[in-house]
């Protein structure tokens, strides 16, 4: 099935963290790059965020956390998506990260992890790369 | 003429400081610069001619300790004390925290701050479905009073002071405080410390609310009517600039939007029937510092001297007391980077140095491995030398409001006592502060000055170094603090382990009395005492109150 339009972009806000100076920048600047961006808001359950990730039928989805509950939450936000048939999202994450998480993050099918101070010019490069040909 | 000012001078040496150094004498250690000059407390304008600069002078910035506080709420400032040293600590359970604290207060800390975890904090207990993988990651887990048993083991509360980072449940916490403290044999009115309290900037930037504001407003209006009858050293509230200007405000924004906040806090209780003067003593405030030190400065000299003219002005405060603007400062988060980790002990020590340039109470600095983790035990240690650096070796220490005079500084203070005044007019314009929050005012004025401050460091015309200028191929990261789910388990295990040891009768007739109490409009804290004394939990004493209050939730955009 082809979509027509700018592609689409969910950030979501998973867990109980309410730091959202990223995401909220994130999706502001991906929407001036020309996609449609929907942010969920602080403080989403994966089953909420995969909720409309499905509903909103979106190419790609974004979480962002800073928490240090990312190993779990995001592995769950995976498995939900997957129980959804809907591993065809490309999945990207930032937020507080230490190094030795990312591998893990990767292997679950995190296409790209940001950790801070990641340029907007190579999120907006690897976005643009990792969306080609999708669709 | 300058005699004005010596005259004033003479009646504060006379008045002001007699009284204060009676209270508190100046510190043993030698004031003194590293070239052994003699430093004096205070520096005055002495060489102004000008009667008109005279009068402006005495009446916009005038003696420390007296109306309107702009060169300090106390008239000796750090020669008689330093600011209380405060870092923000807590991580898994109460043992491990309770072990830093230790660690801390050995390193010459002088008083604690408890970080909760965030399903605390959002009063949820470590084995609700939202807990998962939350737990103890940012904060400490309390779920029953056993748990805050542990947290001051061994930590006599009549000698430590406390602040505690806890909002929408604060009054559960503040009555497991009391709790612990009469277990140790300490009376309430013995207890010293601060709560944060201050839910109105959870919907506007941190996050941590429960329920509407509404309710909200109402405890907060219960923990100052029972602070000001049983906790008369107790801060009741912290008003909280600090999680505002981390989510990008300005300096500007940063008080407008807190003392607009904190002019609702205290209509709140006026229209509760508390008396200004009985509990306005006991609000204290916070802010953050950033690494531009002489805005930073300029930036609490402003928030003073606007809140004593708040206090005075709009709410006929008659106590010198009620128009004090006491804080606690932390250093910026936000400003540290994962990129060369060690830059960041200097970003630290310039904001730090802003917060004592600037007459803080307390000080919190961050570690230089906080944008990586919770930060280590030797990275914290190393924050700490900063303060003690600060206090002891710097000098900025030995006289009150070093900075004041400095063409500068004087300007910047009044641009941005001036800017954040125009903010609070415009929320008066709109009804208040919780109707600017209802029509996402603050939340987008915010989120502008964010955009553009992250959009300036992306095309470079803000340069932050080892991030978009000096940047160096780094392979290593430093070891960093990894809180496993094993604590999870044990928090968990405790948990049942009260639950199943309490009177169970008791704890769910206790817990029905606050249900309908809730439902009325008496003062709540003396029914949530009791039940966090048989052992109710956080969790089980707020999903009571969402029974009643509802929740609060964003939407989305």
């Amino acid at each position: 099935m082809s979509k027509a339009g700018p592609k689409r972009i969910l950030i979501g806000k998973v867990g109980l963290d309410g730091h959202d100076r990223g995401a909220k920048f994130i999706a502001r600047a991906l929407r001036n790059a020309g996609y449609e961006v929907i942010y969920t808001g602080i403080r989403r359950t994966p089953e909420q965020i995969v909720r409309t990730a499905v509903d909103e039928d979106v190419d790609a989805l974004g979480l962002s956390l800073l928490s240090g509950a990312h190993n779990e939450l995001f592995a769950r936000v995976v498995e939900l998506l997957q129980q959804e048939n809907a591993e065809n999202i490309v999945l990207f994450c930032g937020g507080t990260i230490p190094d030795k998480d990312i591998p893990h993050l990767q292997s679950l099918g995190f296409r790209r992890v940001f950790t801070p101070g990641t340029p907007l010019a190579e999120i907006l490069g690897a976005l643009e790369a990792e969306l080609a040909g999708k669709r | 003429m300058a005699s004005d000012i010596k005259r004033r001078h003479e009646d504060w040496k006379s008045g002001t400081l007699t009284k204060a150094l009676a209270n508190m004498p100046e510190r043993p250690e030698r004031t003194v610069t590293a070239s052994s000059r003699p430093v004096e407390t205070l520096y005055l304008p002495d060489q102004l001619r000008d009667k008109a600069a005279c009068q402006a002078y005495l009446e916009r910035v005038g003696f420390p300790g007296e109306y309107p506080f702009t060169r300090g709420v106390q008239p000796t400032m750090y020669r008689s004390r330093f600011w209380t040293m405060r870092q923000y600590a807590g991580f898994a359970t109460a043992e491990e925290t309770n072990r830093r604290y230790r660690f801390l207060l050995e390193q010459g800390q002088t008083g604690l701050s408890v970080a909760f975890d965030l399903p605390t904090q959002i009063g949820y207990d470590s084995d609700h479905p939202l807990a998962a993988g939350e737990v103890g990651k940012v904060g400490v887990a309390i779920d029953p009073l056993a748990d805050m048993e542990i947290l001051f083991d061994a930590i006599p509360l009549d000698k430590v002071s406390t602040s505690m980072t806890i909002n929408a449940p604060a009054a559960v916490l503040l009555a497991m405080y009391v709790a612990v403290g009469s277990k140790q044999g300490v009376a309430p009115e013995k207890l010293t410390g601060t709560i944060q309290n201050d839910v109105l900037k959870e919907y506007v930037a941190r996050g941590t609310y429960i329920f509407p504001p509404g309710p909200s407003l109402r405890l907060v209006t219960n923990i100052f009517a029972y602070a000001s009858e049983y906790l008369p050293r107790f801060n009741a509230i912290s008003v909280s600039g600090y999680h505002i200007r981390e989510a990008g405000s300005t300096a500007g924004q940063e008080i407008g939007f807190t003392l607009a906040d904190g002019i609702e806090y205290v209509n709140a209780a006026v229209q509760a029937g508390l008396d200004v003067d009985q509990f306005a003593p006991r609000v204290a405030f916070f802010f953050g510092a950033m690494t531009d030190v002489l805005e930073e400065v300029a930036k609490f000299r402003a928030a003073r001297r606007l809140w004593a003219r708040i206090m005075k002005e709009r709410f006929g405060a008659k106590s010198p007391r009620s128009c004090m603007l006491r804080f606690h400062t932390q250093t910026c988060g936000f400003t540290l980077t994962a990129q060369q980790v060690d830059n960041n002990v200097v970003r630290v020590a310039l904001q730090a140095l802003a917060g004592v340039l600037g007459g803080t109470q307390s000080l919190h600095t961050n570690s230089r491995d906080e944008a990586l983790a919770l930060p280590t035990e030797e990275a914290v240690q190393l924050a700490l030398r900063t303060q003690q650096i600060i206090a002891h070796e710097s000098g900025v220490a030995h006289t009150v409001d070093p900075l004041a005079g400095s063409y500068y500084v004087e300007k910047l203070t009044d641009a941005i006592e001036a800017e954040a005044e125009t903010y609070i007019k415009k929320i008066d314009e709109m009804g208040g502060m919780v109707q600017a929050i209802e029509q996402h005012y603050p939340q987008s004025e915010i989120e502008r000055s964010a955009y553009r401050y992250q959009q300036e460091i992306e095309r470079g015309e803000r340069i932050i170094v080892g991030v978009n200028r000096y940047a160096s191929e780094e392979t290593i990261q430093p070891e960093t603090l990894t809180i496993g789910e094993e604590a999870t388990r044990r928090q968990i295990e405790r948990l049942n382990k009260t639950r199943a040891q309490r009177d169970s009768v008791a704890v769910s007739r206790a817990l029905d009395a606050l249900e309908a109490a809730a439902r009325g409009d008496e003062n709540l804290m003396p029914l949530i005492l009791p039940a966090v004394q048989m052992y109710a939990s956080v969790g089980e004493i707020c999903d009571r109150l969402r029974a009643v209050f509802g929740e609060y939730e964003e939407s989305a955009i």
